[in-house]
């Protein structure tokens, strides 16, 4: 019930080296503010291991008590259809709490030089709802409970996400 | 504490109110699997919030052709005002008079804390409860134990 039901492939967005030792998958909401708060972080995190982990995030939409999220879900994978996944990840983060201001997206769209008309028609057709289900599910079938979920290498982080706390449990994933 | 209602047992029947003016009763719902979620209060921290995730969930347990009803010792018009701002698309069933009486049927009742404990059931077409499973309070269990308890029936 804890482990991770879909493992890491190349479908998914990642940043860091595919043979890092350590992996960290978090599932997430764009408009959820404890993933707003968990976006530095993880930041941090990543820096802090350098080439030792690699991140990938996957989608975890709460789309009917945030109605922002499975948009803003979908243009990151909009952006990501255009080799600018991350970039979108973190600008949403960034203007998390402008995601009800309906110019954000397409601005965000803009400042990554993808085209605006491009992304209201990928969002207006669902073109990427499907991914984002997909996500959802196997974070479901993983036992996600809520967001941010984390997993280091497989297997469900509990406890809190501080900066220590994600430390901790990443060293200790590494020594073993 | 006796400890939750086990598989095999035959379900408890109730007739709860699930808004002001309407109630539901569980053999109502007799010809379906029916998911029981047992939990301590409506209005708990948001993002980690055990109902908003159910109600994503909602459509995979429909595939199973399944009914789900949040049980908790909330009144029928906290759980309405509950339900409508988390747009919640399941009902929520108000153990409130006599307080708790069908959480204790189901051994689903703490009574240092007076609510109900987070506890699943999982009740076959014929009201027979096939898969329970009592979390710790503060955890919220997931939905995955619970698909799989569906899935199960099939076979």
């Amino acid at each position: 019930m804890t482990k991770l039901s879909v493992a890491v492939s190349a479908k998914d967005h990642r940043q860091g080296d595919p043979d890092a030792p350590c992996t960290l998958v978090e599932y997430g909401d764009y408009q959820c503010p404890s993933c707003g708060q968990a976006y530095p972080i993880v930041k941090r995190v990543q820096k802090h291991y350098g080439k030792r982990l690699s991140f990938v995030f996957r989608n975890f939409p709460l789309t009917q008590m945030h109605p922002f999220a499975e948009p803003a879900a979908e243009t990151a994978e909009f952006a990501g259809a255009n080799g600018k996944f991350w970039e979108m990840h973190d600008l949403i983060y960034e203007n998390q709490e402008r995601l009800g201001d309906e110019e954000l997206l397409p601005e965000l769209a803009k400042q990554l030089h993808l085209a605006p008309a491009k992304l209201l028609e990928a969002l207006e057709s669902r073109e990427f709802e499907p991914r984002v289900k997909s996500d959802f599910s196997s974070g479901v079938r993983s036992g996600v409970n809520g967001t941010p979920s984390f997993f280091i290498n497989g297997q469900r982080h509990d406890g809190p996400y501080d900066f220590a706390s994600l430390v901790e449990a990443i060293d200790g994933t590494l020594e073993s | 504490m006796a400890g939750i209602l086990t598989p095999g047992t035959t379900a408890p029947d109730f007739d709860l109110p699930v808004s002001p003016d309407k109630k539901l009763s569980l053999k109502d719902l007799r010809g379906k699997p029916v998911i029981l979620a047992f939990y301590p209060a409506d209005w708990s921290p948001v993002c980690g919030d055990q109902m908003a995730l159910y109600n994503e969930v909602l459509p995979e347990f429909k595939k199973f052709g399944a009914e789900l009803v949040g049980i908790s010792v909330d009144g029928a018009w906290c759980h309405a005002a509950y339900g409508k701002d988390h747009n919640l698309h399941f009902p929520l069933a108000a153990d409130f008079e006599p307080k708790g009486v069908v959480s204790r049927a189901y051994g689903a009742y703490h009574e240092d804390a007076g609510f109900s404990e987070r506890a699943l059931f999982v009740i076959d077409k014929d009201g027979i409860i096939r898969w329970s499973y009592l979390s710790p309070i503060a955890v919220n269990p997931g939905a995955e134990g619970i698909l799989q308890a569906l899935e199960d029936l099939e076979k």
